[in-house]
């Protein structure tokens, strides 16, 4: 079969059939194939999962009988009165707080850490430290918590440093303190603490790095070019310009730290955080419409710091 | 072409620091999976054994729990190819006035707080009255699964030409020949990226699967009740370092294939 | 053209092409010969690039039909258009080498293995890249994957080849080389070429005829003499070639007309103003630019600019002389009336 018989003709035959056929038809009707595409994504995501959000939302609305143990499905604001609670609002304050916290002490420690990386790090050490942030951030969530548990130990690791060092005395201090001391650093606020800033901090450290790459080297060097030494350089050109960065990465570590139920089930004290009060008023308590009004806190206080991020110019960063 | 110049020691100091604090940990679920101490976490390790690897082997809930997650993992892992590829291809080929929504939707579940997406798909089950099983796992595994492939593929294809796929129809291939021959394969590799870590993430989840399993228990599960209320120490040592590797394996291949094609957009720009 | 006489090998009548309120291309009728090297020129937005997307089928004409040989392509998807394209970016496939490249239509019109490779092997010769096939496109220079691009285009015989400013993205150097080349391969495949340029020399030293765009509208078609010296419009006498646009009162008080007109810059005579005599017409030189073989000059009549063109010689006229210019009637050629 010779080329040029295929080609008599300005138009081609349909030579594929049903297939050839059903391809003209999509191309007649491009909107179509589209909708065909993203249907059942939508179907699933914008229907049942975007559905069972808003019916959440909506029982939050209905209250809980405190004699009988039903819900009453009538509209009443009710429940959210029940967050102003004395023991309520301590959750929300000790949460917000700790995720105030874990949020400050990420930007410190990542920063470094981005910012070699970025700017120093070449070849090898690159790769190491591309490595050194995948790794934890991907490694199990569950098993990362038990790598603490075992550090945090009485019997474990950081106790057997400080004994070595002949500090046991200065731990025992540390640990005689109210609010973030406690019995052993397994069950305090403290290793709660340690525990949120190990596994959120690569959230912190990748979008620093990231605004850090961006800043452009020959801007560095009209900085010191135009006579600013490197601390100036640093504090009146590279922060500013990375501070994007580090709003972008607080949005992970803060909206992280608000929703997490598992940690300080696991290390730290009995007090609850937002994310165990949740789950502990869907669950024992079957009070759910607390439970939903609990999880519209994070949804509202995540809200307010989107908008203000994105007032800063975080949202280039991400 | 452009000079590095040196950091001062203390900034070398904290980020040496700072990657010994992100490395340690995981290095010591290594350690402790050999440890002679059945009873505590005694640091440091009176000795080392092989003797629970052979333990754990021989444990049927750990395999069991293991199974579920490899199946669980396989399976909304292929559903979030299929449904992320399509969506992807959807919202790079046309501009059509709902993109912005389908990125956002696709990008809600894994946005929300983890509980959120488990008490509102919890609650969707009980309102449909669709009682837990496998296959609600499956589905909530998938709704937050979906945005890594779609990420992943709609990232490549904003990388693939416009005009290449112009030139496959111009060239006489159909809507399906263009997909076959000539989208399929430039995105392969991101396909395979984005799968690899939708595994990984479905692999590791806790927080919605305790909301969306019955009496099943995946591996995370068996886990978490392992850090409740520890029974065997060592079996979870090594149940810790195996999940490591089987969540850590995925990534590494992910890296080197994701950046082989970075590497390969860098050199054009040089 | 006797050409034309047979079924034009693309037509277009009143075809229209609006995106919401923007007019890219406005009842444009057009006809392109069989076996004709043709060109679109025209700036950027002009619409001569959606002509070339509408011929191809990446786009359907808001009105208007469209035929090749003689069949209407309406409706008609680009993968069933006997017309092929090489893309501006050439926009190679580049997880295939060159041979799977060039080979990409004929394996979807399912020809055979051998004959496939032996016809991609022929196309890459005649673009002058046999033994290039096992390479991939990233491999290859900008020059050599205009070149692919070509052979995979014309591998299959088409009907019309459609160019999309095929030059555009080379240096001068290989510009020039592929402007021959590109002459020779039409003469040899003998299909129609139609391509698109903003640059009018481009398009005056390759094609047979040229179609000059702008807003949307088609302005004048012809060959490249006639385009040169006879715009029909002020827009393709200043866009074509640099010829000098005579405002309608000039033209009037030399010619009795009130017309625009256009004047070469080469059919100006330039002559030292000498003595007290009546000359036809006296300028300054204000200009001076020299071109290699010829030297351009900028000439102020007393508020009207024109542009000569004199030989480079040791005593053409410098910045500030007073010099006469002479031109012959049949040189200034009129436009249309003002309004």
């Amino acid at each position: 079969m010779s080329v040029e018989a295929l080609t008599a003709s300005a138009i081609l035959p349909n030579r594929r059939g049903t297939l050839g056929a059903l391809s003209d038809y999509f191309w007649r009707r491009p909107k179509l194939l589209v909708f065909l595409l993203v249907a059942p994504a939508l179907l699933w995501l914008g229907i049942v999962y975007v559905g069972s959000l808003i019916a959440l939302l909506l029982q939050s609305f209905y209250s809980l009988d405190d004699f009988s143990g039903v819900i009453v499905e009538e509209f009443t604001l009710k429940t959210y009165g029940e967050l102003f609670k004395a023991q309520n609002l301590d959750i929300i304050v000790r949460t917000v707080s700790m995720a105030a916290i874990v949020t400050l002490a990420s930007a410190i420690v990542a920063f470094p850490i981005a910012y070699v990386a970025a700017r120093y790090a070449r070849g090898k050490w690159k790769a190491l430290f591309y490595l050194g942030v995948m790794l934890p951030l991907w490694a199990s969530y569950l098993v990362k918590i038990y790598a603490w548990k075992l550090i945090l130990a009485k019997e474990g690791i950081l106790n057997w440093v400080f004994e070595q060092l002949h500090l046991t005395w200065l731990l025992d201090a540390y640990l005689s303190l109210p609010i973030i001391g406690g019995n052993s650093l397994s069950v305090s606020f403290t290793g709660t603490f340690l525990v949120f800033l190990y596994i959120w901090l690569p959230y912190m450290i990748l979008p620093i790095q990231a605004s850090v790459e961006r800043v452009p080297t020959n801007l560095l060097d009209a900085a010191s070019d135009l006579g600013a030494t490197p601390m100036q350089t640093f504090w009146k050109v590279i922060f500013p310009l990375a501070l994007p960065g580090i709003v972008a990465g607080s949005i992970f570590t803060f909206s992280l730290t608000l929703g997490d139920y598992i940690i300080p089930q696991i290390v730290g004290t009995s007090r609850l955080f937002i994310g165990q009060a949740v789950y502990v008023q869907q669950g024992t308590a079957g009070n759910i419409p607390l439970a939903a009004a609990f999880t519209v806190v994070p949804i509202i206080i995540m809200g307010l710091y989107l908008w203000m991020a994105k007032r800063m110019g975080a949202f280039d960063a991400l | 072409m452009r000079n590095t110049p040196r950091a001062s020691w203390p900034l070398k100091l904290a980020a040496a620091a700072g990657l010994v604090f992100m490395l340690a940990p995981l290095a010591l679920i290594f350690l402790y999976a050999f440890s002679t101490e059945e009873k505590t976490y005694q640091w440091p390790p009176p000795g080392l054994t092989l003797e629970w690897l052979a333990v754990a082997w021989q444990r049927p809930d750990v395999w069991k729990a293991l199974t579920l997650s490899v199946q669980v993992a396989t399976i909304s892992t292929a559903i979030a190819l299929v449904l992320g590829t399509l969506c992807a291809a959807a919202v790079s080929g046309s501009r059509f006035f709902g993109r912005e929504t389908i990125s956002l939707l696709v990008i809600l579940p894994i946005a929300l707080p983890g509980i959120i997406t488990g008490i509102a798909l919890r609650s969707a089950f009980s309102l449909m009255e669709i009682p837990f099983s496998f296959w609600t796992i499956v589905l909530g595994h998938a709704t937050f699964c979906i945005v890594v492939v779609y990420n992943n593929a709609v990232a490549r294809l904003r990388r693939t030409s416009g005009s290449m796929i112009e030139a496959a129809m111009d060239l006489g291939a159909d809507k399906l020949q263009t997909f076959r021959h000539i989208i399929l394969p430039n995105i392969a590799t991101a396909l395979l990226a984005g799968g690899m870590l939708a595994f990984a993430l479905s692999f590791d989840e806790v927080i919605v699967t305790t909301f969306t399993a019955g009496q099943q228990q995946t591996l995370p599960l068996w886990m978490l009740e392992e850090l409740i209320r520890p029974r065997q120490r060592p079996v979870t040592n090594v149940v810790a370092m195996v999940v490591v590797v089987v969540t850590l394996l995925p990534i590494l291949a992910a890296f080197y294939l994701s950046r082989g094609g970075e590497q390969s957009v860098a050199g054009m720009g040089k | 053209m006797s050409k034309l006489a047979s079924i034009p090998a693309v037509s277009l009548q009143s075809v229209s092409r609006h995106f919401g309120a923007v007019r890219a291309l406005d009842g444009i009728d057009l006809e392109v010969g069989e076996g004709e090297f043709f060109a679109m020129l025209g700036p950027s937005g002009s619409g001569k690039t959606t002509c070339l997307r509408l011929i191809a089928g990446f786009e359907q004409p808001t009105s208007g039909s469209i035929r090749v040989f003689g069949d209407a392509v309406e409706g008609v998807p680009p993968y069933r258009r006997n017309v092929n394209t090489v893309f501006q970016d050439y926009a190679l496939f580049p997880h295939m080498n060159v041979r799977e490249n060039v080979e990409f239509s004929l394996m979807l019109r399912k020809v055979d293995r051998m004959t496939r490779q032996r016809e991609a092997e022929a196309a890459l010769e005649l673009v002058k890249l046999a033994g290039y096939g096992e390479r991939k496109p990233g491999q290859l220079s900008g020059g050599q994957r205009q070149r692919v691009a070509l052979a995979r285009a014309t591998v299959n015989k088409p009907k019309v080849l459609l160019l999309d400013e095929p030059l555009g993205a080379l240096d001068l150097k290989l510009r020039e080389q592929m402007q021959d080349e590109l002459k020779v391969l039409q003469k040899t495949l003998g299909i129609t070429f139609i391509f698109v340029t903003h640059d009018q020399g481009e398009a005056l030293s390759m094609a047979d005829r040229v179609a000059v765009f702008d807003h949307g509208r088609l302005m004048q078609v012809g060959t490249p003499e006639e385009i040169y010296r006879r715009p029909n419009s002020r827009f393709v006498a200043d866009f074509v070639g640099s010829s000098n646009v005579l405002p309608p009162a000039f033209v009037q008080s030399m010619f009795g007309e009130s017309r625009w007109a256009s004047l070469r810059p080469e059919a100006i005579h330039v002559a030292r103003a000498e003595g007290d005599g009546e000359p036809h017409l006296t300028g300054i030189v204000v200009s001076r630019a020299y071109l290699g073989a010829t030297t351009r000059l900028g000439i102020d009549l007393g508020g009207t600019l024109l542009h000569a063109v004199v030989a480079s010689t040791e005593d053409a006229p410098v910045e500030g002389e007073r010099v006469t210019l002479g031109f012959s009637k049949d040189a200034v050629h009129m436009m249309e009336a003002e309004g």
